[in-house]
């Protein structure tokens, strides 16, 4: 087995005879080399989060019709190893008030919740950290508890606007968890698995041919957990000052920071993998796992940079807005939509691909259709009631 | 086994980059303090009352339509897995039980109970 066709197993392989070669017990030696493979996939995460800075700050100073950084070596590639160095010498402050246990475990927290998440995420066919066989519901767990370090920063951080950022944020949760779970279980049903692993096999066929509804709702839903405009109410900067994270100062901010960029990124991958086929690409991963590697991160870009489109396209809703957005459209959407990918995927199962497939993409498109049609005539409705409404006061106040 | 050991490992080496993260730079900061920079921040002036309050979430119903939903959609993750083989009688069973849900759904909002109130 060569390098190229199994660089993890080699590399394993190779890491084990020197171990035990120096006397070490067979089971220490692999806890250590599996350390050691961690450790070199978070390193490598930091690097990539420390680039995403960058790639961030140059996106939305385009979509802004600015330059960006590019005063710190060319292109300003340099520019976020300064705000590094600027973040580790500030001074790190613990407010009198605040519950500090809490106030520290944090960003903490929200940093891990989101590198836990990689355990899962198949790179290449030979190269994945775990295989873990409840992947989807790990995806909601890890989310869960970035959540709940939002919820913690806002809390101890004994601040009124950071508390009433924190209430949003559950707010936003309770609402758009449903629909994300109903959404994983669509390619659950279509894998007929929760690995991540098995799921990104069975796409010969992109999932979202099969059901480009689902990749568009678990779009938004994935948005909305990341708390990213036009969901970005815990923030809030105009209403809130920074919402939960008003408090935070020096590295602990830079966590935060740091964390939501690569949670977005992780997105972009988990978009990726359950819908875009992943590591896969017209037989590419088949080369080498290099390759494998290089198409996910591709894919991952591509799903960070419709992320950030959204997110400096549209405004922030209302909070209200939201949950009726969420509660009265998405979630019975949702639902049906998973009646509708159960039904036809058992009436079509045994007939030819192509047919599976067409009849599985119309009745998305059919019902997405549906949707919005039913959706347009209730807010032609509501528009009309207000309206008219108008229409009765304006005369005798507007006429002279 | 080995793979939950293996994500054991994953918490442990993420949470050791932020909290080493944290050290260096309380290690490298300045240490200043004063009650004014350790004040609550509050557009510039003193806070008025506690932040740990009696405080209304006005969603509260829906926290409690999330949590029922919540729930039951783990039910359906066997049920998704084993779609393809158990054929078309659990994919009825599956949806009179999404109906069921549905209907829980359709009565919190004829009760008016999804209203921010």
């Amino acid at each position: 087995m060569s390098f190229w066709k199994d660089p993890l197993k080699v590399a394993a392989d190779w890491l084990m005879g020197i171990f035990t070669g120096w006397g070490m017990p067979e089971v220490a030696a692999q806890v250590l080399i599996s350390f050691l493979g961690v450790l070199i996939l978070i390193s490598i995460l930091m690097v990539l989060d420390i680039f995403l800075v960058w790639v961030e700050r140059k996106v939305v100073s385009r979509f802004q019709d600015r330059i960006g950084p590019n005063r710190v070596g060319p292109f300003g590639l340099i520019q976020p190893f300064a705000d590094i160095i600027k973040l580790l010498i500030k001074e790190d402050i613990t407010l009198t008030g605040a519950d500090k246990v809490v106030y520290n475990i944090a960003p903490m927290l929200s940093m891990m919740s989101v590198l836990i998440l990689w355990a899962i995420v198949p790179l290449a066919p030979t190269i994945l950290s775990v295989d873990l066989n409840i992947g989807a519901l790990y995806i909601i767990a890890a989310g869960a508890i970035g959540t709940l370090s939002i919820i913690m920063a806002g809390w101890s951080s004994n601040n009124k606007f950071a508390l009433i950022g924190a209430f949003r944020q559950v707010a936003v949760m309770v609402s758009f968890e449903i629909p994300m779970l109903t959404m994983l279980l669509i390619p659950t049903i279509l894998a007929g698995s929760m690995g991540m692993n098995a799921i990104i096999e069975k796409q010969d066929i992109w999932f979202v041919w099969l059901s480009p509804l689902a990749a568009l709702i678990f779009l938004i839903t994935a948005i909305a957990e990341l708390g990213r405009a036009p969901f970005d109410m815990a923030e809030g900067e105009s209403e809130l000052v920074a919402g939960y994270n008003t408090e935070y100062s020096g590295m602990k901010f830079g966590m935060f920071y740091a964390g939501e960029l690569l949670h977005a990124f992780t997105y972009g991958g988990f978009l990726a993998s359950l819908f875009f086929g992943g590591y896969r690409f017209f037989g590419l991963e088949q080369v080498s796992p290099f390759l494998a590697i290089a198409v996910i991160i591709f894919k991952a870009f591509v799903g960070y940079w419709v992320i950030m489109w959204v997110r400096y396209t549209l405004l922030r809703i209302r909070i209200d807005h939201m949950l009726a957005f969420n509660w009265k459209f998405l979630t019975p959407l949702a639902f049906t939509l998973l009646i509708v990918t159960a039904l036809v995927n058992a009436l079509l199962a045994g007939a030819s691909t192509w047919l599976y497939v067409t009849g599985m993409f119309l009745s998305n498109v059919a019902l997405a259709w549906a949707a919005l049609e039913i959706a347009r005539s209730y807010g032609h409705k509501e528009r009309e009631k207000t309206e008219g409404m108008k229409k009765v006061v304006t005369p005798s106040q507007g006429t002279p | 086994m080995s793979q939950w050991i293996y994500i054991g490992l994953f918490f442990f080496v993420g949470l050791l980059v932020p909290v080493g993260a944290i050290t260096v730079a309380w290690i490298l900061g300045p240490k200043k303090p004063n009650p004014i920079k350790q004040a609550t921040y509050e557009c510039g002036i003193e806070t008025v009352g506690d932040s740990w309050v009696q405080f209304k979430a006005q969603y509260y119903i829906f926290a409690l339509v999330f949590l029922v939903f919540d729930v039951e959609t783990v039910f359906l993750f066997p049920w998704a897995v084993k779609l393809g083989e158990l054929g078309m009688f659990a994919v009825v069973e599956g949806i009179i039980f999404i109906l069921i849900l549905i209907a829980g759904l359709v009565y919190t909002w004829r009760k008016g109970m999804l209203e921010w109130a």
